[in-house]
């Protein structure tokens, strides 16, 4: 995508912005043109008149479900091949280059020879993952995603912070522990 | 004149210092909180604080300032080990205490007639009003510098410098615009100021508009709230109250809602009329007209409590230079001038 550069023109320093109070003015012009609007919009939600924009922009969020951007960072997720083993090939790459160093796999022989090695143990402690997402940009065939959705990833302790393979593969459902 | 004070006035005094320090004062604050929660909410296309719930009613979330209470009130107070003891504990006091006499000193109404005798509805009715209006306000300083200097934190006592910078400041403007307003009235009474205004039909505002706008900037200023708010300073400094917790906090923003209420006070009596009606003699109808006094002078200084607090959501915080240039080269010179004009023009029209 070319670069464009739109040049913004400094406002000037007039009198009428140097002595401030039509400045003032204008930004409360502004700031009640909102509050009136939207105490409008408000009034007729709650008198149940259909047709106007919504007062808010809020998401109420535990009650309605969060509303990610297409391309946000969320839980990893480890991708399978066409045959249903996983793609990874414990080549170490993304725990190399993870600055939080939270992945740690241990390395087997693959039975497929073509492939050679791949991952017996795949842990990645989300309780220090700083969701960079170099670990996906490392991966050279493609393994590891970040595209779960899936960010209510809180948990009572650190242990239960730590993901294995199944429960990354979506094997397993993680299950957490209550309350200690 | 007999020397016996009759039991009734005394209660009806109480009962008036009540009603301003209990009604007006804590139950608009407590709901200042709640309007500026909402408004600066609405205004900025969010919904704001709806959470706080009794039995699932949420009106609104009108309950957020008790909610605030309770937990004000049942969080620990911790004085931290630098803290100078006894100042540390006094500066809330005084902050609060300061601000709670000059609301008991506005003139709510003015005397009515009812049941037989005279009632004023002021609760505390002094003919040099004003000035001690002005000089309780300028005390509360005490309290921020207090504080800061007690909490043995330099951000704190940072905060307090720039409040007593600040305050310096903007008292001098504070007075000195209100100078020609008081000259023409010829009073420092708060109440002969309104029945001035009253008996001729004509409001503060119009006889000094310039006066009202460097009032009412200075007395943004003297509330410490944005974009004066530079002795608080969330974002930088944290400011004077950096040490306090629980309550001993709670009377700091308690002050702040206070000290405004007082300045749209101050500006309603002087500026819009105070209790007065255009068109209806309120001390001729008896109680209904106490009533509609307190209504309206209650009413006209929470219209100005909502432009302040739009301001205050509006306009980003002043660089302390600015702050000060603002107050001594812009404000004071224009004040003083404002006065000199205003006694010329009475000189001439005599
Ligand atoms: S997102 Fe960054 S911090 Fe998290 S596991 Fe991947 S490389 Fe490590
Ligand atoms: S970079 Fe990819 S293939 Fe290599 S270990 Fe990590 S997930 Fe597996």
């Amino acid at each position: 995508m070319a670069i464009t550069v739109r040049a913004v023109a400094r406002p000037a320093r007039t009198f009428a912005t140097q002595i401030y109070l039509v400045e003032v003015w204008r930004g409360l012009a502004v700031t009640f043109r909102h509050l009136f609007v939207n105490l409008f919009r408000h009034a007729m939600k709650a008198l149940g008149i259909r047709g106007f924009l919504p007062g808010s922009v809020t998401i109420q969020y535990p009650e309605d479900p969060a509303v990610l951007g297409k391309r946000a960072r969320t839980r990893h997720r480890l991708l399978k091949r066409d045959d249903g083993a996983p793609r990874c090939t414990a080549c170490l790459l993304c725990e190399t280059i993870c600055p939080a160093k939270c992945i740690r796999i241990t390395a087997e022989n693959a039975p497929d020879v073509a492939v050679e090695k791949r991952a017996k143990t795949f842990d990645i402690d989300l309780g220090m993952c700083v969701f960079c997402g170099y670990c996906v940009e490392a991966c050279p065939v493609d393994a590891i995603h970040m595209d779960a959705d899936d960010v209510e990833l809180s948990s009572y302790s650190r242990q239960d912070m730590i993901w294995n393979m199944p429960e990354l593969l979506g094997d397993k459902t993680k299950v957490p522990s209550g309350p200690a | 004149m007999s020397f016996a004070i009759p039991l009734n006035d005394v209660l009806f005094t109480a009962a008036k210092i009540l009603f301003a320090v209990v009604g007006v004062g804590l139950n608009i604050a407590g709901f200042l909180g709640w309007v500026e929660r909402k408004q600066s909410a609405v205004m900025q296309d969010r919904i704001g604080a709806n959470r706080a719930s009794i039995f699932g009613v949420t009106l609104l979330g009108l309950f957020h300032p008790i909610a605030d209470a309770i937990k004000l009130l049942t969080k620990e107070d911790f004085v931290p080990k630098g803290a100078r003891g006894p100042l540390h504990g006094l500066a809330p006091m005084i902050s609060l205490g300061c601000a709670m006499f000059c609301l008991a000193a506005l003139p709510y109404g003015g005397a009515v007639q009812f049941s037989g005798r005279a009632w004023d509805l002021q609760p505390i009715a002094l003919s040099m009003g004003v000035p001690l209006v002005l000089a309780a306000l300028a005390f509360g300083v005490h309290g921020i510098v207090m504080a800061g200097y007690a909490s043995g934190s330099n951000y704190g006592l940072l905060g307090a410098l720039r409040g007593a910078a600040q305050m310096i400041a903007y008292e001098v403007c504070l007075a000195s615009s209100l100078a020609g307003i008081l000259f023409i009235y010829g009073t420092l009474d708060f109440q002969e100021a309104v029945l001035w205004q009253a008996s001729r039909g004509l409001w503060g505002i119009a006889v000094q508009p310039l006066a009202f706008f460097l009032f009412l900037t200075a007395g943004a200023a003297v509330t410490k709230r944005a974009p004066f708010d530079l002795p608080e300073g969330e974002s930088e400094i944290v400011g004077y109250h950096i040490e306090y917790s629980g309550m001993k906090f709670g009377m700091f923003m308690m002050t702040d809602f206070f000290e405004s209420i007082v300045i749209c006070g101050v500006i309603t009596a002087l500026f819009l009329g105070g209790w007065a009606i255009p068109g209806l003699d309120l001390q001729a109808m008896g109680a209904l007209g106490g009533l509609l006094m307190v209504a309206s002078f209650v009413g006209k200084m929470m219209l100005l409590l909502f432009l302040l607090m739009q301001l205050r959501w509006t306009l980003p915080r002043f660089r302390f230079d600015q702050l000060l240039d603002l107050g001594w080269k812009n404000l004071l010179p224009l004040s003083l001038l404002n006065f000199i004009a205003t006694a010329w023009v009475v000189y001439l029209w005599r």
